[in-house]
Formats: C-alpha cells, sequence, structure tokens
C-alpha cells in the first residue's frame, strides 16, 4: 500500500486514517522547542465532509488513500443507483445515492461530472459549476415587469426548484450555479 | 534586509564590546551528531567517495576552537535542518552562537538576556522556571515521575497519540499546553536528561542536565548548555543517539572524533547558546511568518 511522510505533507493530499478517506486542507509544520517535531493537519473526512485537527509525528508515514478524481458523464438514475461512464474507456460505475448527496438535483443524463472514486467506487460526485436546465412549471411571466428584479419559484427538468426572475417562462432552458444554486441567466440557442 | 544589517551591525558590537572573538567555521562537514530530531542534509560529491553533510549547527567546531584555546568566541553562521518547514522554520537559517568560559547556564541565561535587550530594545518582564515546575504548573505532570497511564491521558485529551514514545508525550505536551503559556519572556532551565546531548548533567539530581531555552510569547528564540566536557560521556550519548537516528531510516553521519579528541585533550569550563536569528528580527518587525523576513525563502527562490 502506498503511503506519505510527514514532510510530503501539503493541501489536497488524501490520507487513509481509521479505516476512512481524508484530504488535506491545511498542513503546518510545529516545533516548539529542541524536541520532536509534529505536523499539525487539519482534514475533512470525505466519506463524512466533517473537518478533523490530526497532529502526526514528523517523519511518520501515513497510509494513502486511493482516491482519485474522474471525469465522467452520468447516465442514468435506475431507483437505486446513479450511473456514471468514463467516456474513454466506456468504464462505467454505480454511485449509491448518498455518494451522489445534493448533487443529485443537477444530474442531467449526459452531463459530465467529476466523480470522487476511492478503491474504485463512487465516493463523491460533483456537478459542472453551471448546468443548463429545462424549467418544467413556473407561473406565467407577467409583461412590463422585467425592471423590478422580483422573483419566483421555478421547477427545473430534475426536480430542482430555484428563484428565477419575473419574466423566464416555463420551458425555457436556464443556465444554474450549482454551487449557489442560483439562477445565473437564460441559456443561449 | 535593512533591519537584518542593522540587528547584525548590534551582534557585532555587543560582542566586540565583551571582547568575544568572531569565528567562522565549516558549513561543509565529514561527521556530525545524529540527533534525532536534528535530521542532517547529506550532500553526495560528484565522485562519491562519502558523503558530507550540512552542519546542523557550528557547535562540534566551535567547541574544537574553544579545547584549542580561543576562548570567547561567538559566529552568526547559516545552519540547515532537513525537512523543517513551518511559520517558524525554514531549512536554511541564521544562527548565533557563542561559548562563554567559566560561565554556567544560568550566567549565559542572563548574558543572552542582555544581547536581547539590546537587539529588541525594552523587554517584557522575565520569567525564570524549571521545565518541570513549569510542566506541573501547566500540564498537571511531573516528567521525571508522573506514570505512563497519567501522561497518555493527558497526550490523548490533546489530541495526540498515546502509544508514542514518553518523550514524544512530553515534547507534545511541553507544545501544546505548556509553550503557550509562555508569555513574555521566559527561561526555562533544568531539562530531563534525555532532552539534551551534549549539556552537563546537574551534580545534585542527574536526571536533570544543565540546559536553558528562551521563550518570547511561547516561541523558541534560544538554547544553551553548560557544555559537557567529559568525552567517555559524550561518546556514550552519541552512540545511544546513532541507535535511535538510524531506526529513522536516514543516512546515519559518522561520530565525529575529531570533537571527542578535543574534549580529551580537554574542553575548558564554558557553557553555549544558539540564538534563532530570524526569529529576533521576526520579533523586531511584528512578523508570524519567517518567510518574510528572508530575501528568498526555501522552496520560493
Amino acid at each position: 500500500m502506498a503511503s506519505f511522510n510527514t514532510n510530503e505533507f501539503r493541501s489536497g493530499l488524501k490520507l487513509l486514517i481509521d479505516n476512512d478517506p481524508y484530504t488535506i486542507i491545511e498542513n503546518e509544520f510545529v516545533k516548539p522547542g529542541k524536541g520532536q517535531a509534529f505536523n499539525r493537519v487539519k482534514m475533512r473526512n470525505l466519506k463524512t465532509g466533517r473537518v478533523v485537527d490530526k497532529t502526526f509525528k514528523s517523519g511518520e508515514s501515513v497510509e494513502a488513500a486511493d482516491v482519485m478524481d474522474t471525469d465522467m458523464q452520468y447516465l442514468y438514475f435506475d431507483g437505486e443507483f446513479y450511473h456514471f461512464m468514463v467516456p474513454d474507456t466506456f468504464e462505467q460505475y454505480a454511485a449509491e445515492a448518498n455518494a451522489v448527496g445534493d448533487a443529485a438535483q443537477w444530474l442531467k443524463e449526459q452531463d459530465m461530472c467529476l466523480v470522487t472514486l476511492w478503491d474504485n467506487s463512487p465516493l463523491m460526485v460533483a456537478p459542472p459549476n453551471f448546468v443548463e436546465l429545462a424549467i418544467t412549471e413556473t407561473d406565467p411571466g407577467l409583461k412590463g415587469d422585467t425592471a423590478q428584479g422580483g422573483v419566483k419559484p421555478a421547477t427545473l427538468e430534475t426536480g430542482a426548484v430555484v428563484k428565477v426572475p419575473l419574466f423566464v417562462e416555463e420551458g425555457e432552458v436556464i443556465k444554474v450555479d450549482t454551487r449557489t444554486g442560483e439562477y445565473v441567466s437564460r441559456a443561449r440557442d | 534586509m535593512v533591519v537584518r544589517a542593522r540587528l547584525r551591525q548590534r551582534i557585532r558590537g555587543f560582542f566586540a564590546e565583551r571582547k568575544v572573538l568572531e569565528v567562522e567555521t565549516p558549513l561543509l562537514v565529514s561527521a556530525a551528531a545524529a540527533d534525532p530530531n536534528v535530521p542532517v542534509l547529506a550532500v553526495t560529491p560528484h565522485d562519491r567517495s562519502s558523503n558530507c553533510f550540512l552542519h546542523t549547527s557550528p557547535e562540534h567546531a566551535m567547541k574544537r576552537l574553544l579545547s584549542g584555546g580561543f576562548g570567547d568566541i561567538y559566529q552568526l553562521v547559516p545552519v540547515f535542518r532537513d525537512g523543517e518547514q513551518g511559520r517558524q522554520h525554514n531549512p536554511e537559517f541564521t544562527l548565533l552562537e557563542w561559548y562563554r568560559c567559566g560561565f554556567d547556564h544560568h550566567r549565559l541565561a542572563d548574558e543572552t538576556i542582555d544581547l536581547l535587550r539590546c537587539l529588541l530594545g525594552e523587554l517584557p518582564k522575565v520569567t525564570r522556571i524549571a521545565y518541570c515546575d513549569a510542566f506541573q504548573r501547566w500540564a498537571a505532570l511531573n516528567p521525571l515521575t508522573s506514570d505512563s497511564a497519567e501522561l497518555a491521558a493527558a497526550t490523548a485529551s490533546q489530541g495526540g497519540d498515546p502509544g508514542w514514545p514518553r518523550g514524544v508525550q512530553q515534547d507534545y505536551l511541553f507544545g501544546t499546553v505548556v509553550a503557550p503559556q509562555l508569555t513574555g519572556l521566559t527561561v526555562v532551565f533544568d531539562y530531563p536528561a534525555e532532552q539534551a546531548a551534549l549539556a552537563r548533567l546537574k551534580p545534585a539530581d542527574p536526571r536533570l542536565a544543565e540546559r536553558f531555552e528562551v521563550f518570547i510569547d511561547g516561541v523558541e528564540i534560544a538554547n544553551g548548555f553548560h557544555e559537557l566536557a567529559d568525552a567517555a560521556e559524550q561518546r556514550q550519548r552519541f552512540e545511544a543517539e546513532r541507535k535511535r537516528y538510524a531506526a529513522s531510516g536516514r543516512v546515519v553521519p559518522p561520530t565525529d572524533e575529531r570533537l571527542l579528541a578535543a574534549l580529551e585533550a580537554g574542553l575548558p569550563d564554558c557553557a553555549g547558546v544558539a540564538v534563532g536569528f530570524d526569529r529576533i528580527v521576526m520579533r523586531v518587525t511584528g512578523s508570524d511568518d519567517i518567510r518574510s523576513v528572508m530575501a528568498f525563502p526555501h522552496g520560493e527562490n
């Protein structure tokens, strides 16, 4: 199994601790006197998202987590699993609902996503930063109300609900920022 | 750079006034102490004949000068420590090291404070505390007598690993619990013997060594010893360290036979101290990152 020495620690490095994969957020070398040096590490548990602090003896080796970020195309949801494919190799992966998490509401078939694989199974799914989705349901737009900047809820084809300006109508395709869940613009045709 | 130059000038003035001689010793050495906590950078020559090492401190060479009769000496010199990089550390940094004949560690601590006053101006209140008392006060443990379970419980409560060796746990607790309490200027003295490979043991209590450190607001500034002059005892300590150093998988530097020969020939009764010059500059400029007081910090040059 691969491992990392504490002097290789840097942010973004993936470690396996107590059988959970972690990513390093911050690493600090500390040595208060002439004695043993330590690495104080802030890291995120990739399964739970929780951020923890841990201190390692400098020089120690820590097992690496076999975690890899891969671009994949979202294929379909079968009611239990979300299916993804690596376009180059046609390799397919099935992700559980808890790995997909909130990303599910932005997943449109054939869109590209960043899938984090751990020991070759999907651990996390990040949707594209911007997605273009059609509005399936919203109140009719009010003419002449475009300047006031009022908003109304709109349901998208994936089931997500976002606030859109009053002039946007059902059936239109809009661009959404998935990091904030906010409307950006109408999609250009 | 301007501050660094000014401080260098003041240091030279301070020692000239006290008749301490400025000396120079090699940075590239063929033998060194194998202190597991001070990793040495090894350099391979082109013909691969034998490894050289970048010194981690000028201590050995300066002691050879002392035994050669040079008297009081000082040096302001770059030193190298493999892998030490952080807010307070750079793998190459500048040490101010000096030796005073006839001084013990307490008297040298006084002189260190005089120097700091000369460089920093008005100093915060000076506190002196023995290592064990500091540990007792802030960590409620005695590093010499507390049992392993007590120590392990304290380590675990601070987020450390109770499976670490005893010495590592002590260092960890000192760093996380004790050092942050050392506000102002604090002189910590009489360290556990295993934490001072080049210091004399305290005659009244051989579990302790005659070593001191100066902290300013929790940051280590200086480390000094009443120097061990006994060649046989020094050899034993080097051997013990070499075993631990080898266990870390590093290239172990050869034992410094020339230093041991110098001790055998006779080292005058003296005390020596090393001050982190860059940390003084940090203090003067109010910086909390060592990189900001170096023109070209490691990794960015």
